[in-house]
């Protein structure tokens, strides 16, 4: 097919199969391995060696910006015009905590969902995988592994027939 | 509180069955013709908030029936049961996600988007309240040429910060939700105009591994965020009333009654929108009898602890021993808005006792009842702490009355429309149940060992 390939596809019935076949993959010496699923498969991230997501620390940062943002706004703008309402204190901290913790919140939920899109690399147009045939099946009730070409054991071949052996049902070869 | 060993969803179905039932709703729409007697109904409600809201703007606020002393009445009231309502969708989407209770993945996505929409239904209540609500934007801190700016330390200031960001993270945690959804219900579409639709609104997921690693950290932690800014919000809302001075309103009680009070209307209206879409899709095999039985304990839970609210809070006044907190306690159990207490009591605790009776809870038409007479308490309820509070005040001087009129019933009419027409373009576009997360239980349930 293609010259240069994007990698070979795997398909498999159950989130099972994909993880034995995922294993003995790791344990013949593959190691850029892909997965596609229609849920998230546990324990499959933990096979495929893929690092641990920052979301949460992207969240972090988030939330302290937006109390910090919060913060500054309010006791800025209290010292810009001070009303003086029966002599209560003009930086009145428990009044501020509200709109403090809103924007935390705030802050902190938008960052972690961008960041998510962002790493993941969404939006986007087009993928090569969505050129294979049975991958539509992958949001319904198929589990693919994925051997992608730049793999430094990748041999269409080869790797075609250890995917065979891994117990695919069908395997492709996706172009790029 | 949910029997962790017993399987909520029939095993005798396939994951690729679940797939195409839940993403042919959207694509094979089955009840055309019920939708658009829905639609139509929804639509000339929606009618008539848009005449209701031009007669408001061209006459102003004299056309609804407040006055001084009563000058939150409708406006108010209605806004805090639409945001109580909207809250139970957080809480069944973000708590039940953090503590593992699975048979919220029927639920969770209809419940979420039920929030949506109630919490605008709710926004736009304290805007027409304004009296000029183009100088809304005055409530934003911007370098004004009057050399002013908004005032923190009121809680009508707070209030618009929590209402947008709830609207605005609960958008976001909902739309973050339904990415995957859009994925299967872009790979099910064969016409174009559907592709093209899922396939923008799917942001090119692919439900590779590396990509629901990161999903799930963002969209827990996100769950996790959700739910305190629930409690906050609507504590937010109970301190518009209780950092008053005004007698019944002035409590420490009100931040948790509020926020009980508004899971307790939320959960019945989430009951009563399962119900609906249950039957009007043969969604029997998703939303099982199970699904409405722990909705029933959630709600008789939720109403029990109302109740407890209600207790305390004549409690609190008769402790109190305050003239004035006595006098609104006389006025609210014997006054002229009597009717309106003791309908709230007689709405919302009475039928709910059918619910310690597992056979009531898994009746869809028994639920049906009770959660409908809750709404109805739980409005009179709102009406209740707003009207009797305020009817009468410290000073006999200023005491007045409330009679709502025309344009406040009418008005209140033309938010039930604007909630149901998005919702119902939603049941009809976009898919109602989370199928990757029934997909993910049922095949969990599947694997368990049985017996």
């Amino acid at each position: 097919m293609a010259e240069h390939p994007f990698g070979l596809l795997g398909e498999f019935a159950t989130p099972e199969a994909l993880l034995a076949a995922a294993r003995k993959a790791r344990e013949v010496g593959y190691r850029n391995l892909d997965a596609f699923t229609p849920f998230p498969v546990e324990g499959l991230a933990k096979v495929l060696r893929l690092p641990t997501p920052r979301i949460s620390i992207v969240g972090l940062a988030g939330g302290l910006a937006g109390a910090a943002i919060a913060l500054l706004m309010q006791l800025y703008v209290n010292y810009d015009y001070p009303l003086d309402v029966g002599g209560r204190p003009l930086y009145a901290l428990s009044a501020f905590a509200v709109v403090v913790f809103e924007l935390t919140i705030l802050v902190s939920a938008l960052a972690m969902i961008i960041a998510m899109l962002w790493q993941n690399g969404l939006p986007r147009l087009n993928h090569p995988i969505f050129s294979a045939r049975h991958i539509a099946r992958a949001s319904k009730d198929r589990f693919f592994l994925c051997v992608l070409a730049e793999d430094a054991a990748f041999d269409s071949e080869k790797t075609a027939a250890f995917l065979q052996s891994a117990g695919a049902l069908s395997v492709e070869l996706v172009s790029s | 509180m949910t029997d962790r060993t017993a399987d909520i969803l029939p095993q005798d179905q396939s994951l690729g069955r679940v797939s195409d039932q839940l993403t042919g709703i959207p694509l094979h729409f089955p009840t055309r013709r019920r939708w658009w007697i829905a639609m139509i109904i929804a639509s000339a409600l929606l009618l008539l908030l848009v005449i209701s809201t031009t007669a408001l703007f061209t006459r102003g606020v004299g056309i609804w029936g407040i006055n001084i002393p009563v000058n939150w009445a409708f406006a108010i009231h209605n806004y805090v049961w639409w945001l109580g309502i909207g809250h139970a969708g957080t809480l069944i989407s973000a708590l039940l996600l953090l503590t593992g209770s699975e048979w919220r993945n029927s639920l969770n996505r209809f419940a979420e988007t039920m929030t949506l929409f109630a919490v605008i239904c709710a926004g736009i209540y304290p805007v027409l309240h304004l009296g000029r609500p183009w100088y809304l934007y005055w409530m934003f801190p911007y370098p004004a040429t009057m050399g002013i700016w908004p005032q923190f330390r009121s809680p009508l200031e707070w209030d618009i910060w929590a209402v947008l960001t709830y609207l605005t993270v609960s958008l976001a945690f909902w739309y973050t939700g339904l990415i995957p959804d859009f994925a299967a219900a872009r790979d099910r579409s064969r016409k174009r105009g559907w592709q093209i639709f899922f396939g923008i609104t799917s942001l090119g997921w692919r439900g590779s591994a590396a990509h629901w690693q990161r999903w799930q950290q963002a969209y827990r932690v996100t769950a996790g965020l959700a739910v305190p800014l629930v409690v906050s919000v609507h504590s937010e809302v109970s301190l518009l009333f209780a950092a008053g001075q005004i007698p019944g309103w002035h409590s420490t009680i009100f931040p948790p009654y509020f926020v009980l009070g508004a899971a307790f209307s939320g959960f019945a209206v989430v009951a009563i929108i399962a119900i609906a879409l249950r039957s009007l899709f043969a969604l029997g095999n998703l939303v099982t009898d199970d699904h409405l039985d722990v909705l029933g304990k959630v709600l008789l839970a939720c109403g029990l602890m109302t109740g407890y609210g209600y207790l305390f809070e004549v409690f609190d006044a008769l402790y109190s021993g305050g003239a004035h907190e006595m006098r609104t306690l006389s006025d609210r159990l014997t006054g002229a808005y009597a009717w309106t207490y003791w309908g709230a009591i007689a709405f919302n605790f009475v039928p709910l006792q059918g619910l310690w009776w597992r056979s009531v809870r898994r009746s869809g038409w028994m639920l049906l009842s009770i959660s409908i007479s809750v709404a109805i308490g739980m409005w009179l309820e709102r009406y209740m702490i707003l009207v009797t509070s305020l009817y009468r005040d410290f000073l006999v001087s200023s005491w007045g009355a409330f009679t709502p009129t025309f344009w406040d019933w009418s008005t209140y009419l033309g938010t039930i429309g604007l909630f149901l027409v998005p919702f119902l373009l939603a049941i009809r576009f976009i898919p109602m149940i989370s199928i990757f997360e029934t997909e993910e239980l049922l095949h969990k349930e599947q694997e368990r060992p049985h017996g």
